[in-house]
């Protein structure tokens, strides 16, 4: 899917970081994050990975169209997307939820 | 049960902000009455798009002479019979196939990946490429990556082959790469095609600076939107604005998340492992450079040079009599709609698709399917 999640970073360990996505942690890998990503960070996920850091004052408005969707219940399939993308885990930490 | 999208009541609630959407409904409305002429014709290139245009019904609002169309942009759709085909064939040879999930059910030459799960085949559905890379170190036996997807999925798969993955992991790579089938859809004979909407999430790993060669090529302009419908609504204002004013040049409307020159650190990546090279994209036509296959020194984990891979004894096996009818190829190509298709919302559904772009939740049908594709509030008042 094009549609990458923002979440925060809470913690970095090397290239692997700890990512709260509306209260569920998973590990994300930093391989390819264009700038140094540091607690406090929020980051674009796709498939596991960040891609991108998100600019601090860009923040809320990145937020806006997630939290819409995920106010979604039943079998929406954008919402299902966003979701299948926070349960993307890099695959190489403990921190699943 | 109304599709949600045709309720004009809902509608009405969709937009954060219902002053600006309407600014932006009205700026259309303006700059295609200045164009001057109808239908004008635009496309974009991203399940996502298409998504959130359904979604949020924002074909309720556009102006009549305003046609979105969404091209090529479903990966899972784009994935040709022939890849699928090798996939089922390692699959039907007990090697483990992990794979997105969407690929299940899309169909080969004569069957999916989930029809060779259902003759016993290990099928493993991962989030990530990471996790397949994961599964491969908890197993002595051969696990195969079946890579799909543009851009933003390559780049994942070339990290993890970066990565050291174990040895009995590698990747059969169906992965596409965007820009080149922009080139062959503004070259398709007839195309209607006027300017191009580029997807964001995709742009911020290639950034926009991209596609400043395929505007000078073909004079046709592209705008990089996001994916909050008043994103999209105010890149299809900035592309109309650019059609109207005849300088077709790329504009970026989504700077939070793309920049001129993307995300460099992904993109080195990305050819470090891939080499662009022709093929076939489902139903559209042979892309130059349209694919993306791993480079020689990753021969190691490249499934196709690891194992061999004969596909032929599909073809002896008839493909399913209704594939025939199926216009994917057209709808993906832009030429024809969901509702065009005699199979559309009877033999072919969601729980029991006949053509990819009814499997994945980026395929154009299923997204109409489920909202209600082309709502029209105008003609419901």
């Amino acid at each position: 899917m094009c549609l990458g999640v923002p979440g925060k970073v809470l913690e970095v360990d090397g290239l692997v970081a700890v990512v709260d996505f509306w209260g569920l942690r998973r590990p994300i890998l930093l391989d390819l994050a264009d700038e140094p990503v540091q607690p406090g960070d929020y980051i674009l996920n796709h498939v596991g990975f960040a891609i991108r850091r998100i600019p601090p004052e860009e923040v809320g408005q990145t937020l806006a169209l997630y939290e819409q969707l995920l106010r979604e219940t039943g079998d929406d399939i954008m919402a299902a997307d966003v979701r299948g993308e926070i349960h993307a885990t890099g695959g190489t930490g403990d921190a699943s939820a | 049960m109304l599709p949600r999208s045709a309720d004009p009541a809902a509608g009405e609630l969709k937009f954060r902000d219902p002053p600006t959407a309407r600014a932006l409904t009205g700026a259309l409305a303006r700059l295609l009455a200045q164009i001057g002429r109808a239908p004008v014709a635009v496309m974009h290139v991203c399940g996502s798009h298409e998504q959130a245009i359904a979604k949020f019904g924002l074909r309720a609002v556009f102006p009549r002479g305003l046609d979105v169309i969404m091209g090529p942009g479903c990966p899972v759709c784009v994935t040709d019979c022939p890849e699928v085909d090798e996939a089922v064939v390692l699959a039907g040879q007990g090697v483990r196939i992990a794979t997105y999930g969407d690929m299940l059910r899309v169909p080969g030459t004569a069957k999916s990946l989930a029809d060779a799960q259902a003759e016993g085949a290990r099928v493993h559905v991962v989030y990530s490429v990471a996790q397949a890379a994961e599964l491969a170190r908890t197993t002595a036996e051969e696990v195969v990556f079946f890579a799909t997807g543009f851009e933003t999925t390559a780049v994942a798969t070339a990290a993890v082959i970066l990565r050291d993955p174990p040895g009995n992991f590698s990747v059969l790579s169906a992965h596409k790469y965007i820009p080149p089938v922009m080139e062959i859809v503004a070259e398709m004979p007839g195309t209607r095609v006027e300017g191009f909407l580029a997807a964001g999430h995709a742009a911020t790993i290639t950034g926009w600076g991209i596609f400043e060669r395929f505007v000078d090529r073909h004079r046709i302009p592209v705008v990089v939107a996001g994916f909050e419908p008043l994103d999209i609504l105010a890149g299809l204002v900035k592309l109309l604005e650019v059609i109207h004013d005849g300088r077709p040049r790329v504009e970026n409307m989504y700077p939070r998340c793309v920049t001129r020159d993307g995300n460099r650190r992904a993109q080195e990546q990305l050819w470090k492992v891939f080499r662009p090279m022709g093929g076939r994209w489902r139903g559209i036509a042979h892309v130059p450079n349209g694919n993306l296959r791993l480079r020689d020194e990753w021969a190691h984990v490249d499934a196709r040079r690891r194992f061999r891979i004969d596909v032929s004894g599909l073809w002896d096996e008839a493909p399913p009599s209704l594939a025939q009818h199926c216009i994917c190829g057209d709808i993906m190509a832009g030429i024809a709609s969901p509702t065009d298709c005699a199979l559309y919302g009877k033999e072919c559904i969601p729980d029991a698709p006949v053509g990819a772009c009814m499997v994945s939740s980026e395929g154009t049908c299923k997204i109409w399917h489920q909202y209600g594709g082309h709502p029209d509030l105008r003609s419901v008042g």
